[in-house]
Formats: C-alpha cells, structure tokens, sequence
C-alpha cells in the first residue's frame, strides 16, 4: 500500500478539462508554504506548472485513496485523509486550503471528470493488480503459448463446448453481482459432496458465459439444486434423460433479459443459455458429475447442457408459477424440474378449451411410455395462442388442471402388463380400477412462447419422482 | 514477451493443479501396443528389439512412424493409433 505525505494531494489527469482549468490553481499551491503531492493518471508531465508530478499511470494511489473523480483534493494528516474536495468548488477548496485568494479569476464551481479508477472494467483490474480480491481458489498457471480456451477442455472443466477462461478478473466482475460473501458455503454438491462457496458459484458463471446480473438467478438454481427434496444425486447418476431444468419467475427475468417469448426453449438469449449451463458446470466442476464418471445417462438429452427459460407473465389471467408454488406476488424465484426433452403438441384446431385439453392429454398420455402410470410427472409449457383458448372461456389454471386429470384417468385394462400385445405395464389385478395417469400435483403448467402458433411444450420428468425421487424446488432469488 | 496466465480453479481442487499422465495400464493383456518410430536414427533398432520380445509374451503390436523427428506427428497418425490401439511406445534416441 502506499503511503503519503501530511500535507495536500491532488489527483488530476490531463484529459480532464477541469483538471486542465486549474493550471493557476495547482501553481498557486506549490507557491505557498506546504506540502504538495500531485498525482497524474494519464500524463506525468502534466500538470505544465508543476516540476515534481508523481507519475500514476499505474493507478496504485489513485486506487489506494479511493478516488472517484478528478480533480480531488485531499488534506492528509497523521496518516490518514482528513477531508476531500471533489472536484472544482472554489469555497470548498478555499476552505480546505485555508488560501482565501485561491482560484481567483475561476469560475464557482466546475464539475470534474471520472477517474480512471472508476472506467468500466478498472475497478475489477486494479483490485487484482493491487491483490485486493480476497478470492480464495486456487490459481492455474496457464503458461505464455498455451490457448487458454484449449485450457478448458484439457482440465477437463468444458461441458464440451468452449469455457470462457475463469481470470482473477472476470471473477472479481462477476461476484459484482451478488451482495453475497464470496466465501459463503452454499452447500454440498454432489455427487461428491465437495463443498461449494459464492466464490466457485461466480467461476462456473464466468466459464458459462454469464453476465454478472444473473449471478443471483445461479445462486438460487445451485441452492435449489442442493435441497434433499429435488435429489440432485440421483437425477446425476441416472440412465434415464433427465436434467435441472431451471423456470425463472419474477421482474429478475425482464431485468437480466431473459427469454419467455419465441424461442425460450431453444437457443439465441445469452441468460437463458448460461444460467442453466452455470448450473450444470458447478454440478460438473465442483460436484463432479461427469458423463462417464457418475452420471450414467443411457442418452441423456440436450438439455444437458442448459436448460432455461423464463415464464411469460404478461397474461395476467393466471398466476405466474412462482406464485402456485408459495412464492409473494412479484419477487423473482427459480423453480429446479427434473426435465427429460419436450414432446411437441401441435393441436391447431381446438378452439375449445374442452377439446384443447383432451388434444394435449393425447400427447401427455405417453410420458415416459404410454403405459406407464404414475410413474412421471410432466410439465406444459403452453404457448399465448393454447392459452388464448382458456382465456376466453375464462378457465382458470386450476380448472384446467383439473379437467386435465379427469381426461388422463382411463381403465386400467388398457394399461396392464400385457394389454395391446406390450409386455410393459401395471400389475394386471388392477385391470377393473380407473388409474390417473399422473399423481396428484403431478402435472403442472408454465406459459411461454412466441405470439404465433398453436402449439405448446410438453416436458416429461425424470423417472423417480416425488417421495422417491425428485420433486419441484422453488426459491427465492436474493441480491 | 506473452505472459503467462492465471486462471481460477473452477473445481473442488482435490486433484493436483498440474494436469495429471494417463494412468499406465494394470496389464498390457488383451491390449493392442502401437511403438511408434519418431524418425530418429536407430529407433527403429530399439523398436524391432522391443517388438520381438512383446511378441515372445504373445502381445498384439503395431508399427507406426512419423516422417521426422523434428515436428510432431502428423495428425492421421495420431488419430490412426488412437483407433486402433490402447498403448502407445515412443522410441527416444540418439
């Protein structure tokens, strides 16, 4: 850290126009008896009326007095700052100075301009050129010819696309972020339960592609991730399909710009894309649920990679999902589905909601296979034109729910070991019940979508569900 | 002068930070063993010595060669090896 001396500090630069405005100013000072220490940013000659400038290019004092703005002017005494003046206020330099006369002919009062501590991107810089980050990871060494991006393949941290390299930098930008410690244990991650802080949270972001504004939204996923109820664990180890699939709720989705609209399953908004690899990449690289190693998928599913949207609550005729799950009416929350791909369903003719929903439950009537019962749960993502349909016939979200489980009860005849020529099936005394095809809160709905096309989503879920698998989690997304 | 480059370990860091070598084999039964002659002169005496006594064990050996020791293998033998072997040896002379 640098020390100063008592006495008075400029710090100024030459591309300041007030900087430059007080030429007379800075001479006057060195004329009068007391010590004068004169910090130049961008030019050590400058400023033209002063001999002895102290070259800050380096921007070590600069960063070391706090400096937001220049001109400022500090009396320093005892080792420490006594007071600042920001800017140019001739009273409060005058003041300050204890020298009537000074900047006589000046104007009053003239803003100054931003330091070059302050530039986007410096404060990060210098924090780490100043060893001021307090992170607590481990450093790599990549040396001077290796290609930092092949770096991430080699160490085995890429989901197999390119990682953006986690510098000391782009980590201290992205904790940014959060209001969070980075030091904060979030938890356990498995599959080796290998504990995991803010701080290795905001790497897995930084490799994601994330944007320092969707730390928060990551931070909720993790730690919903890391609840018994959602089986982290096992939804890893799994052969079946299955990955987190991340449903964000809330002003945080418009705020950060996420995608509820044409497209929000698919590819092209860089939030949707990152968060939910952010998620998958801190499974990996702390967890370390590797394909191959635990995870033991037969297939898996893209999904794997990222798999993120942002529900569309511009309707208000339903609750957005966040609230159906306990969360208060206008706070951001992450809900964690066990998600295997989606199953389209192009029912374009239903202008009822009564055949809208018996034209969707032919589709939800396979999940998993079509004679599995209660054995998935699924998830509709339904598009504005199948929720136009509801709409104007004023159902409710829980009328529709309903309706779509009295549709989705058949004889279990159909459906026994054996029935229609398959060997899959439910134990054959259950031929003379009727069986729902999913368990009660089984079956949910999120909307999304573009404003064209009468179709909608169905994403069927892992194999294990509720009491012996996974359940939906819901969180609140903090700062 | 291209500096080196810090990067902050994304993992649980219970493994070394230096990249770890390939785990050598329990066994070479029932592999395929590539010796591979990197071009420099009398290699190849070293390979036919080493290929002789792999075969006496009853080994599965293959003979590959790059065109010069002074580049790195061009990729088609590398890729060639690494389809149809398990084990690769590199005859290192002078």
């Amino acid at each position: 850290m640098p020390t100063f001396q008592d006495g008075f500090i400029i710090v100024a630069k030459r591309e300041c126009p007030t900087c430059e405005l007080l030429e007379s100013v800075y001479a006057e000072l060195a004329a009068h008896d007391v010590v004068l220490s004169v910090f130049s940013q961008d030019d050590p000659s400058f400023p033209d009326s002063l001999n002895d400038v102290i070259d800050d290019t380096g921007l070590e004092n600069s960063y070391s007095l706090d400096v937001e703005t220049v001109p400022t002017l500090i009396r320093w005494k005892g080792g420490k700052e006594v007071k600042r003046a920001i800017g140019w206020n001739k009273t409060e330099w005058r003041d300050l100075t204890g020298i009537n006369g000074l900047g006589g002919d000046l104007p009053e009062n003239q803003p100054g301009c931003g330091s070059i501590t302050v530039e986007p991107g410096m404060p990060e810089t210098l924090a780490v050129r100043f060893g001021d980050t307090n992170l607590e990871a481990r450093r790599i060494e990549v040396a001077a010819m290796e290609d930092d991006i092949e770096v991430g393949f080699e160490r085995g941290w890429s989901d197999g696309l390119p990682v953006v390299p986690p510098t000391e930098v782009r980590v201290v930008r992205m904790l940014t972020g959060t209001t969070r410690d980075p030091a904060e244990v979030l938890g356990n991650i498995p599959p080796n339960l290998a504990s995991c802080t803010v701080e290795k949270v905001a790497i897995n972001a930084v490799m994601a592609g994330c944007k320092p504004e969707y730390l928060p939204v990551v931070l909720a996923a993790v730690e919903a991730a890391l609840e018994p109820d959602f089986c982290m664990h096992g939804l890893l180890c799994t052969t079946h399909f299955a990955a987190p699939m991340v449903i964000v709720n809330g002003p945080i989705t418009k705020a950060i710009g996420m995608n509820s609209g044409g497209n929000a399953l698919g590819q092209g908004n860089r939030a949707n894309s990152t968060i939910g690899r952010a998620l998958q990449l801190v499974i990996r690289n702390v967890g370390g649920g590797v394909p191959g190693g635990i995870d033991r998928a037969t297939l898996g599913n893209p999904g794997k990679l990222t798999y993120c949207m942002a529900e569309d609550e511009s309707d208000p005729i339903w609750d957005p999902f966040s609230v159906d799950r306990g969360i208060a009416s206008g706070k951001s929350a992450v809900t964690l589905y066990a998600a295997e791909g989606m199953l389209g369903n192009m029912g374009d003719m239903s202008r009822t909601p009564e055949s809208l929903t018996r034209s969707l439950a032919m589709s939800l009537r396979v999940i998993g296979h079509p004679k599995k019962i209660q054995a998935h749960d699924a998830m509709i993502v339904l598009s504005p034109e199948h929720l136009r349909v509801y709409r104007e016939a004023g159902w409710s979200k829980a009328r529709a729910l309903e309706e779509f489980n009295k549709v989705l009860t058949f004889s279990g005849a159909d459906f026994i070991e054996g029935a229609h020529g398959v060997a899959e099936g439910i134990s054959p005394d259950r031929a003379d019940e009727q069986v729902s095809k999913f368990k009660p809160d089984g079956l949910n709905i999120v909307r999304a979508g573009g404003i064209a096309g009468m179709m909608s989503a169905i994403i069927g879920s892992w194999a294990a569900t509720g009491e012996r698998g996974s359940k939906l989690v819901t969180k609140e997304i903090g700062t | 002068m291209i500096e080196s480059q810090i990067l902050l370990d994304p993992t649980a860091e219970v493994s070394p930070a230096k990249r770890q070598r390939v785990t050598p084999p329990d066994s070479l039964e029932g592999k395929t063993i590539a010796l591979l002659d990197i071009g420099k002169r009398r290699g190849n005496v070293f390979l036919d010595r080493l290929e002789e006594c792999m075969a006496e064990r009853g080994l599965t050996v293959k003979r590959y060669a790059k065109p010069t020791n002074t580049k790195v293998a061009p990729l088609n033998v590398v890729q060639t090896i690494a389809m149809e072997c398990d084990i690769v040896v590199e005859a290192l002379s002078d």
